[in-house]
């Protein structure tokens, strides 16, 4: 195990806030694990606990079998870390970061070149540009460079990604699959359910806690009900109209269509049926289709949410 | 329209309209422009040359009337923290001009319809992101600008959020309020209704998401921003 | 080793490509010392000034018209007394009163020599010693335009009296000043900034997440900034020899083992600042109201100590730059050995390693 997470919890302001929540997880040897979640789900204090940055109230937490709290040292030297905000210097060029980062690491830019070079050669044209002057994806290959260049055991990467276009995200993506092939473990962390396929495993995260881990595909297959799409030409009216149904468990808007399902899956074909029928909408289509991490996180919210609410009452 | 920083064409004779009560999607890769097209468009500055028109201002000569009817609203800055949620109503209100007794009526009913009752005299800043962000909505829309702009509105906000939050868009766009939206989540480029994609400062592609997914024979929005977005040769913002 | 080297380069890379820090660094120093030594130096005119005439000779009526002559001077209504001449500088009508005793003439035939009084408002010191200056070569020339006719050489002796500020600060005092504030904005406002920013940008954190030792950070953060401020210090001495005609009469090594005791000072307060600030605005907004405005108003460089009410008093001796300024204008100025200010260099030294330990000490290893 590269990474092992047991109940870590961690407040703010004396209590009040909680931002982990008895969390645990666990990251093998050359995996890319995705902690998955909103903005405030918690995976920002996750990532400073595991760099040894915050101390947990409470819980344990080893990376590559060594203690955050008491071994802090000897894990600075093994982990590579992007922080969310990280932002480089500015004021310094291309190769200069570059540089400066491998002294700070005790190596230099030549010993580990090697893994880096797929990487440093997409901005190596660039690399006596000032980093402020670089575009966001060019920035974040940076970051990622600095952040490998001493060859860590483990990478944390927070939300690298966000902010980011389409393009660069999936440029971005696929270094990760390659550094992966050189047995680097990867924990990173993305408000994108669409990247969560991309990881070999993910805990999907609200509110402070995990609720769910596993494989995306085995996520996708403990969805408990038959999701439906269905498609037409005035959308909004059959979003107020199906959600106004009562045969209808959820609905809600996903892309070009709404995705829905229904309080009972026994007899559903007959359901769609008469749904079809009775809404009288030009183009109305439904049609079954496999749920996406997003149906998943969507439905995981929303069972916890009545959760808490009969724990309440 | 064009927008020139010296040599550097930020935004290079773009030209398009949007409709009354349209769901106008705005998107680009980093660095394409958008943000540079849609401070023109908010009357913050001037385009180097070319013609544009919002509300039927002139972009020119009428920035004070621009400013006057549209919303703005964008995911880094929409609300003071530090002041409760009716001060914050209060003071948007205040500053378009809407007097005092609608400002408390007006705004008595947003805080109920938003559920926000309870929370109506606490400081913003102790709202989740998601609610802040509904809020800041309903705050850019208080005034019933003719058209509200809103740049990468839901940004890190979770799913169910998200949707609720195009929820309150629609309602607004049926209510006859024009939306012009940016944003990196291309299953929201698919509930506009139409989306343009801006390439190196210019408008590579205009049209509904459906027929847009046609033209590149893909089968997402995702699919044809990345067709399109990949072509862009410019790397600096 | 060579992290730190890399680390303190990486450091004056920041300040030579931001153009604003070496305004600040260069630009400032040069022109503080430019606008105070002119500034203030400069000609003084219509100085108000009374006449308190108790001889009512010849003597005394040919100086006093000489005095409304002058361009200088502004002949206000006579005073009859000496309260009067006190009323009138509480006022602030006068500037400046010249007394003549009774039998100003008889004086001066008889003995030869005669005195007047020269009572100024020595609160700027600077218009004082000009005011002082002006009178004193009123009575020169018109001394020497009575000796030719006369055996005996004739002289006036002036007795100068300075009120509000016996001791005359002021002058060259500003440049011990200037120093000290310089010293303050380089390492203390600019090393704080430059702690804080890196937390701003992230950095900071994967710093943090290195092998490096949190105290390097400190080190190679103060280290650039010890070079500028002494570059500074440099600067200013050469600007104070050779553009103001300063000369330095104390022994300049010593001048700069204070001065780099005191530089250490600042730094250690910036230090302490960047430890416990997590933004540039609050970082430099403390520095100024903490440090820099103290600097200013309570070490006696622009205004007199002596004439604060004790609270002041009291407040200014915590203010390291208070010592600072003491010594470097005893050395500086006045030619003084260690001798004569190795308690104010020992107070600093106590504050010194109190300001280092609390900054080391506060400085976090984690974050919050």
């Amino acid at each position: 195990m590269m990474v092992e997470v047991n109940n870590i919890n961690k407040t703010y302001n004396e209590g009040e806030i909680t931002a982990v929540n008895n969390v645990s997880f666990a990251v093998d040897k050359g995996e890319i694990f995705g902690l998955i979640g909103p903005d405030g789900a918690g995976k920002t204090s996750i990532f400073r606990i595991l760099t040894t940055l915050l101390l947990p109230d409470s819980g344990s937490a080893r990376v590559d079998d060594l203690d955050v709290v008491k071994d802090y040292q000897e894990i600075r030297r093994r982990v590579g870390y992007m922080p969310g905000k990280f932002s480089l210097y500015q004021d310094l060029t291309v190769e200069e970061n570059l540089r400066f980062f491998a002294t700070v690491f005790n190596t230099t830019l030549e010993e580990n070149y090697h893994l880096i070079e797929d990487i440093y050669q997409q901005i190596a044209p660039f690399k006596t540009r000032r980093a402020g002057k670089l575009s966001g994806g060019m920035k974040q290959k940076l970051a990622l460079c600095c952040a490998l260049i001493h060859r860590p055991q483990v990478l944390f990467l927070d939300e690298p990604t966000t902010g980011v276009d389409v393009v660069s995200r999936k440029e971005f993506w696929e270094m990760l699959r390659k550094l992966k092939q050189q047995n680097i473990s990867i924990l990173v962390s993305t408000p994108y359910m669409d990247e969560a396929d991309l990881c070999d495993r993910i805990a999907l995260m609200q509110n402070g806690s995990i609720m769910s881990i596993d494989t995306p595909a085995n996520i996708v297959e403990s969805f408990p009900k038959n999701l439906y799409a269905a498609k037409a030409g005035d959308i909004y009216t059959l979003l107020k109209q199906l959600q106004g149904d009562e045969v209808v468990e959820s609905c809600f808007a996903f892309g070009e269509a709404l995705h829905l399902t229904f309080k009972s899956d026994q007899d559903a074909d007959n359901t769609v049926k008469r749904i079809v029928a009775e809404q009288q909408l030009d183009d109305l289509e439904i049609s079954r289709i496999t749920p996406t991490i997003e149906d998943s996180f969507i439905r995981l919210m929303r069972e916890n949410a009545t959760e808490t609410e009969t724990d309440g009452k | 329209m064009s927008k020139h920083f010296g040599d550097f064409k930020a935004v290079d004779r773009i030209t398009f309209d949007v409709n009354e009560g349209e769901i106008f999607g705005f998107l680009g890769a980093n660095g394409a422009g958008k943000t540079t097209a849609m401070r023109i468009l908010c009357g913050l500055s001037f385009p180097t040359s070319g013609q544009a028109k919002v509300a039927g201002y002139d972009v020119y000569r009428q920035q004070e009337k621009i400013k006057k009817h549209i919303g703005y609203m964008s995911q880094k800055f929409s609300l003071y923290d530090n002041l409760t949620i009716l001060e914050n109503i209060e003071f948007y209100g205040g500053i378009y001009g809407i007097s005092r007794g609608e400002i408390r009526q007006r705004g008595d009913a947003l805080v109920k319809t938003l559920g926000l009752d309870k929370e109506a005299k606490k400081l913003v800043g102790s709202l989740p992101l998601g609610w802040k962000q509904k809020l800041a909505f309903s705050v850019a829309i208080f005034h019933r600008p003719r058209i509200v702009f809103l740049d990468e509105p839901t940004g890190g906000v979770d799913p169910i959020t998200r949707r609720q939050f195009w929820d309150m868009i629609y309602q607004a766009a049926n209510e006859g309020i024009t939306v012009f939206v940016t944003t990196h989540y291309m299953d929201e480029a698919e509930y506009c209704n139409r989306v343009t994609v801006m390439v190196d400062g210019r408008v590579e592609a205009l049209d509904t998401p459906a027929r847009l997914k046609r033209q590149f024979q893909s089968d997402s929005m995702d699919g044809v921003f990345y067709q399109l977005a990949r072509k862009a040769k410019r790397t600096s913002d | 080793m060579k992290q730190l080297l890399v680390f303190i380069r990486k450091e004056f890379y920041h300040v030579f490509r931001d153009r604003r820090t070496l305004l600040i660094l260069f630009g400032l120093p040069i022109a503080q010392i430019v606008l105070f030594g002119f500034a203030l130096s400069s000609e003084v005119k219509n100085i108000g000034i009374t006449i308190f005439d108790q001889a009512h000779d010849i003597n005394s009526q040919q100086i006093t018209n000489r005095v409304k002559q002058s361009a200088y001077f502004i002949v206000q209504e006579p005073a009859a007394s000496l309260e009067e001449i006190h009323t009138k500088f509480k006022e602030g009508s006068i500037k400046c009163a010249l007394v003549f005793p009774p039998g100003f003439s008889e004086d001066l035939y008889r003995s030869g020599t005669a005195p007047v009084q020269i009572i100024t408002d020595a609160s700027d010191p600077n218009n004082a010693k000009i005011t002082v200056n002006y009178l004193s070569a009123i009575l020169g020339t018109y001394q020497q335009e009575l000796n030719p006719n006369l055996v005996i050489p004739l002289q006036i002796v002036p007795e100068i009296r300075s009120l509000y500020n016996q001791e005359q600060n002021g002058s060259l005092n500003f440049i011990p000043g200037v120093i000290a504030l310089i010293f303050m904005i380089v390492s203390t406002a600019l090393t704080s900034v430059a702690v804080v920013r890196e937390k701003e940008m992230g950095t900071m954190e994967v710093l943090l997440v290195s092998p490096l030792k949190p105290v390097m950070v400190l080190i190679s953060k103060a280290v650039p900034y010890l070079v500028l401020s002494l570059l500074d210090f440099i600067i200013i001495l050469l600007l104070s020899v050779y553009l103001l005609d300063v000369e330095i009469q104390g022994s300049l090594i010593l001048l700069f083992a204070e001065s780099i005791l005191f530089i250490v000072t600042c730094l250690s307060l910036g230090l302490l600042v960047s430890n416990v600030t997590n933004s540039q605005q609050a970082a430099m907004l403390f520095c100024m109201m903490g440090m820099m405005l103290p600097t200013l108003l309570l070490t006696g460089f622009l205004f007199p100590l002596e004439n604060m009410p004790w609270i002041f008093q009291a407040v200014s001796n915590i203010i390291p730059s208070k010592y600072y300024y003491e010594i470097i204008k005893a050395v500086m100025l006045k030619g003084l050995g260690f001798g004569y200010v190795w308690k104010e260099t020992l107070i600093l030294l106590v504050m010194t390693c109190l300001l280092l330990g609390l900054a080391l000490k506060k400085f976090s290893i984690r974050l919050a």
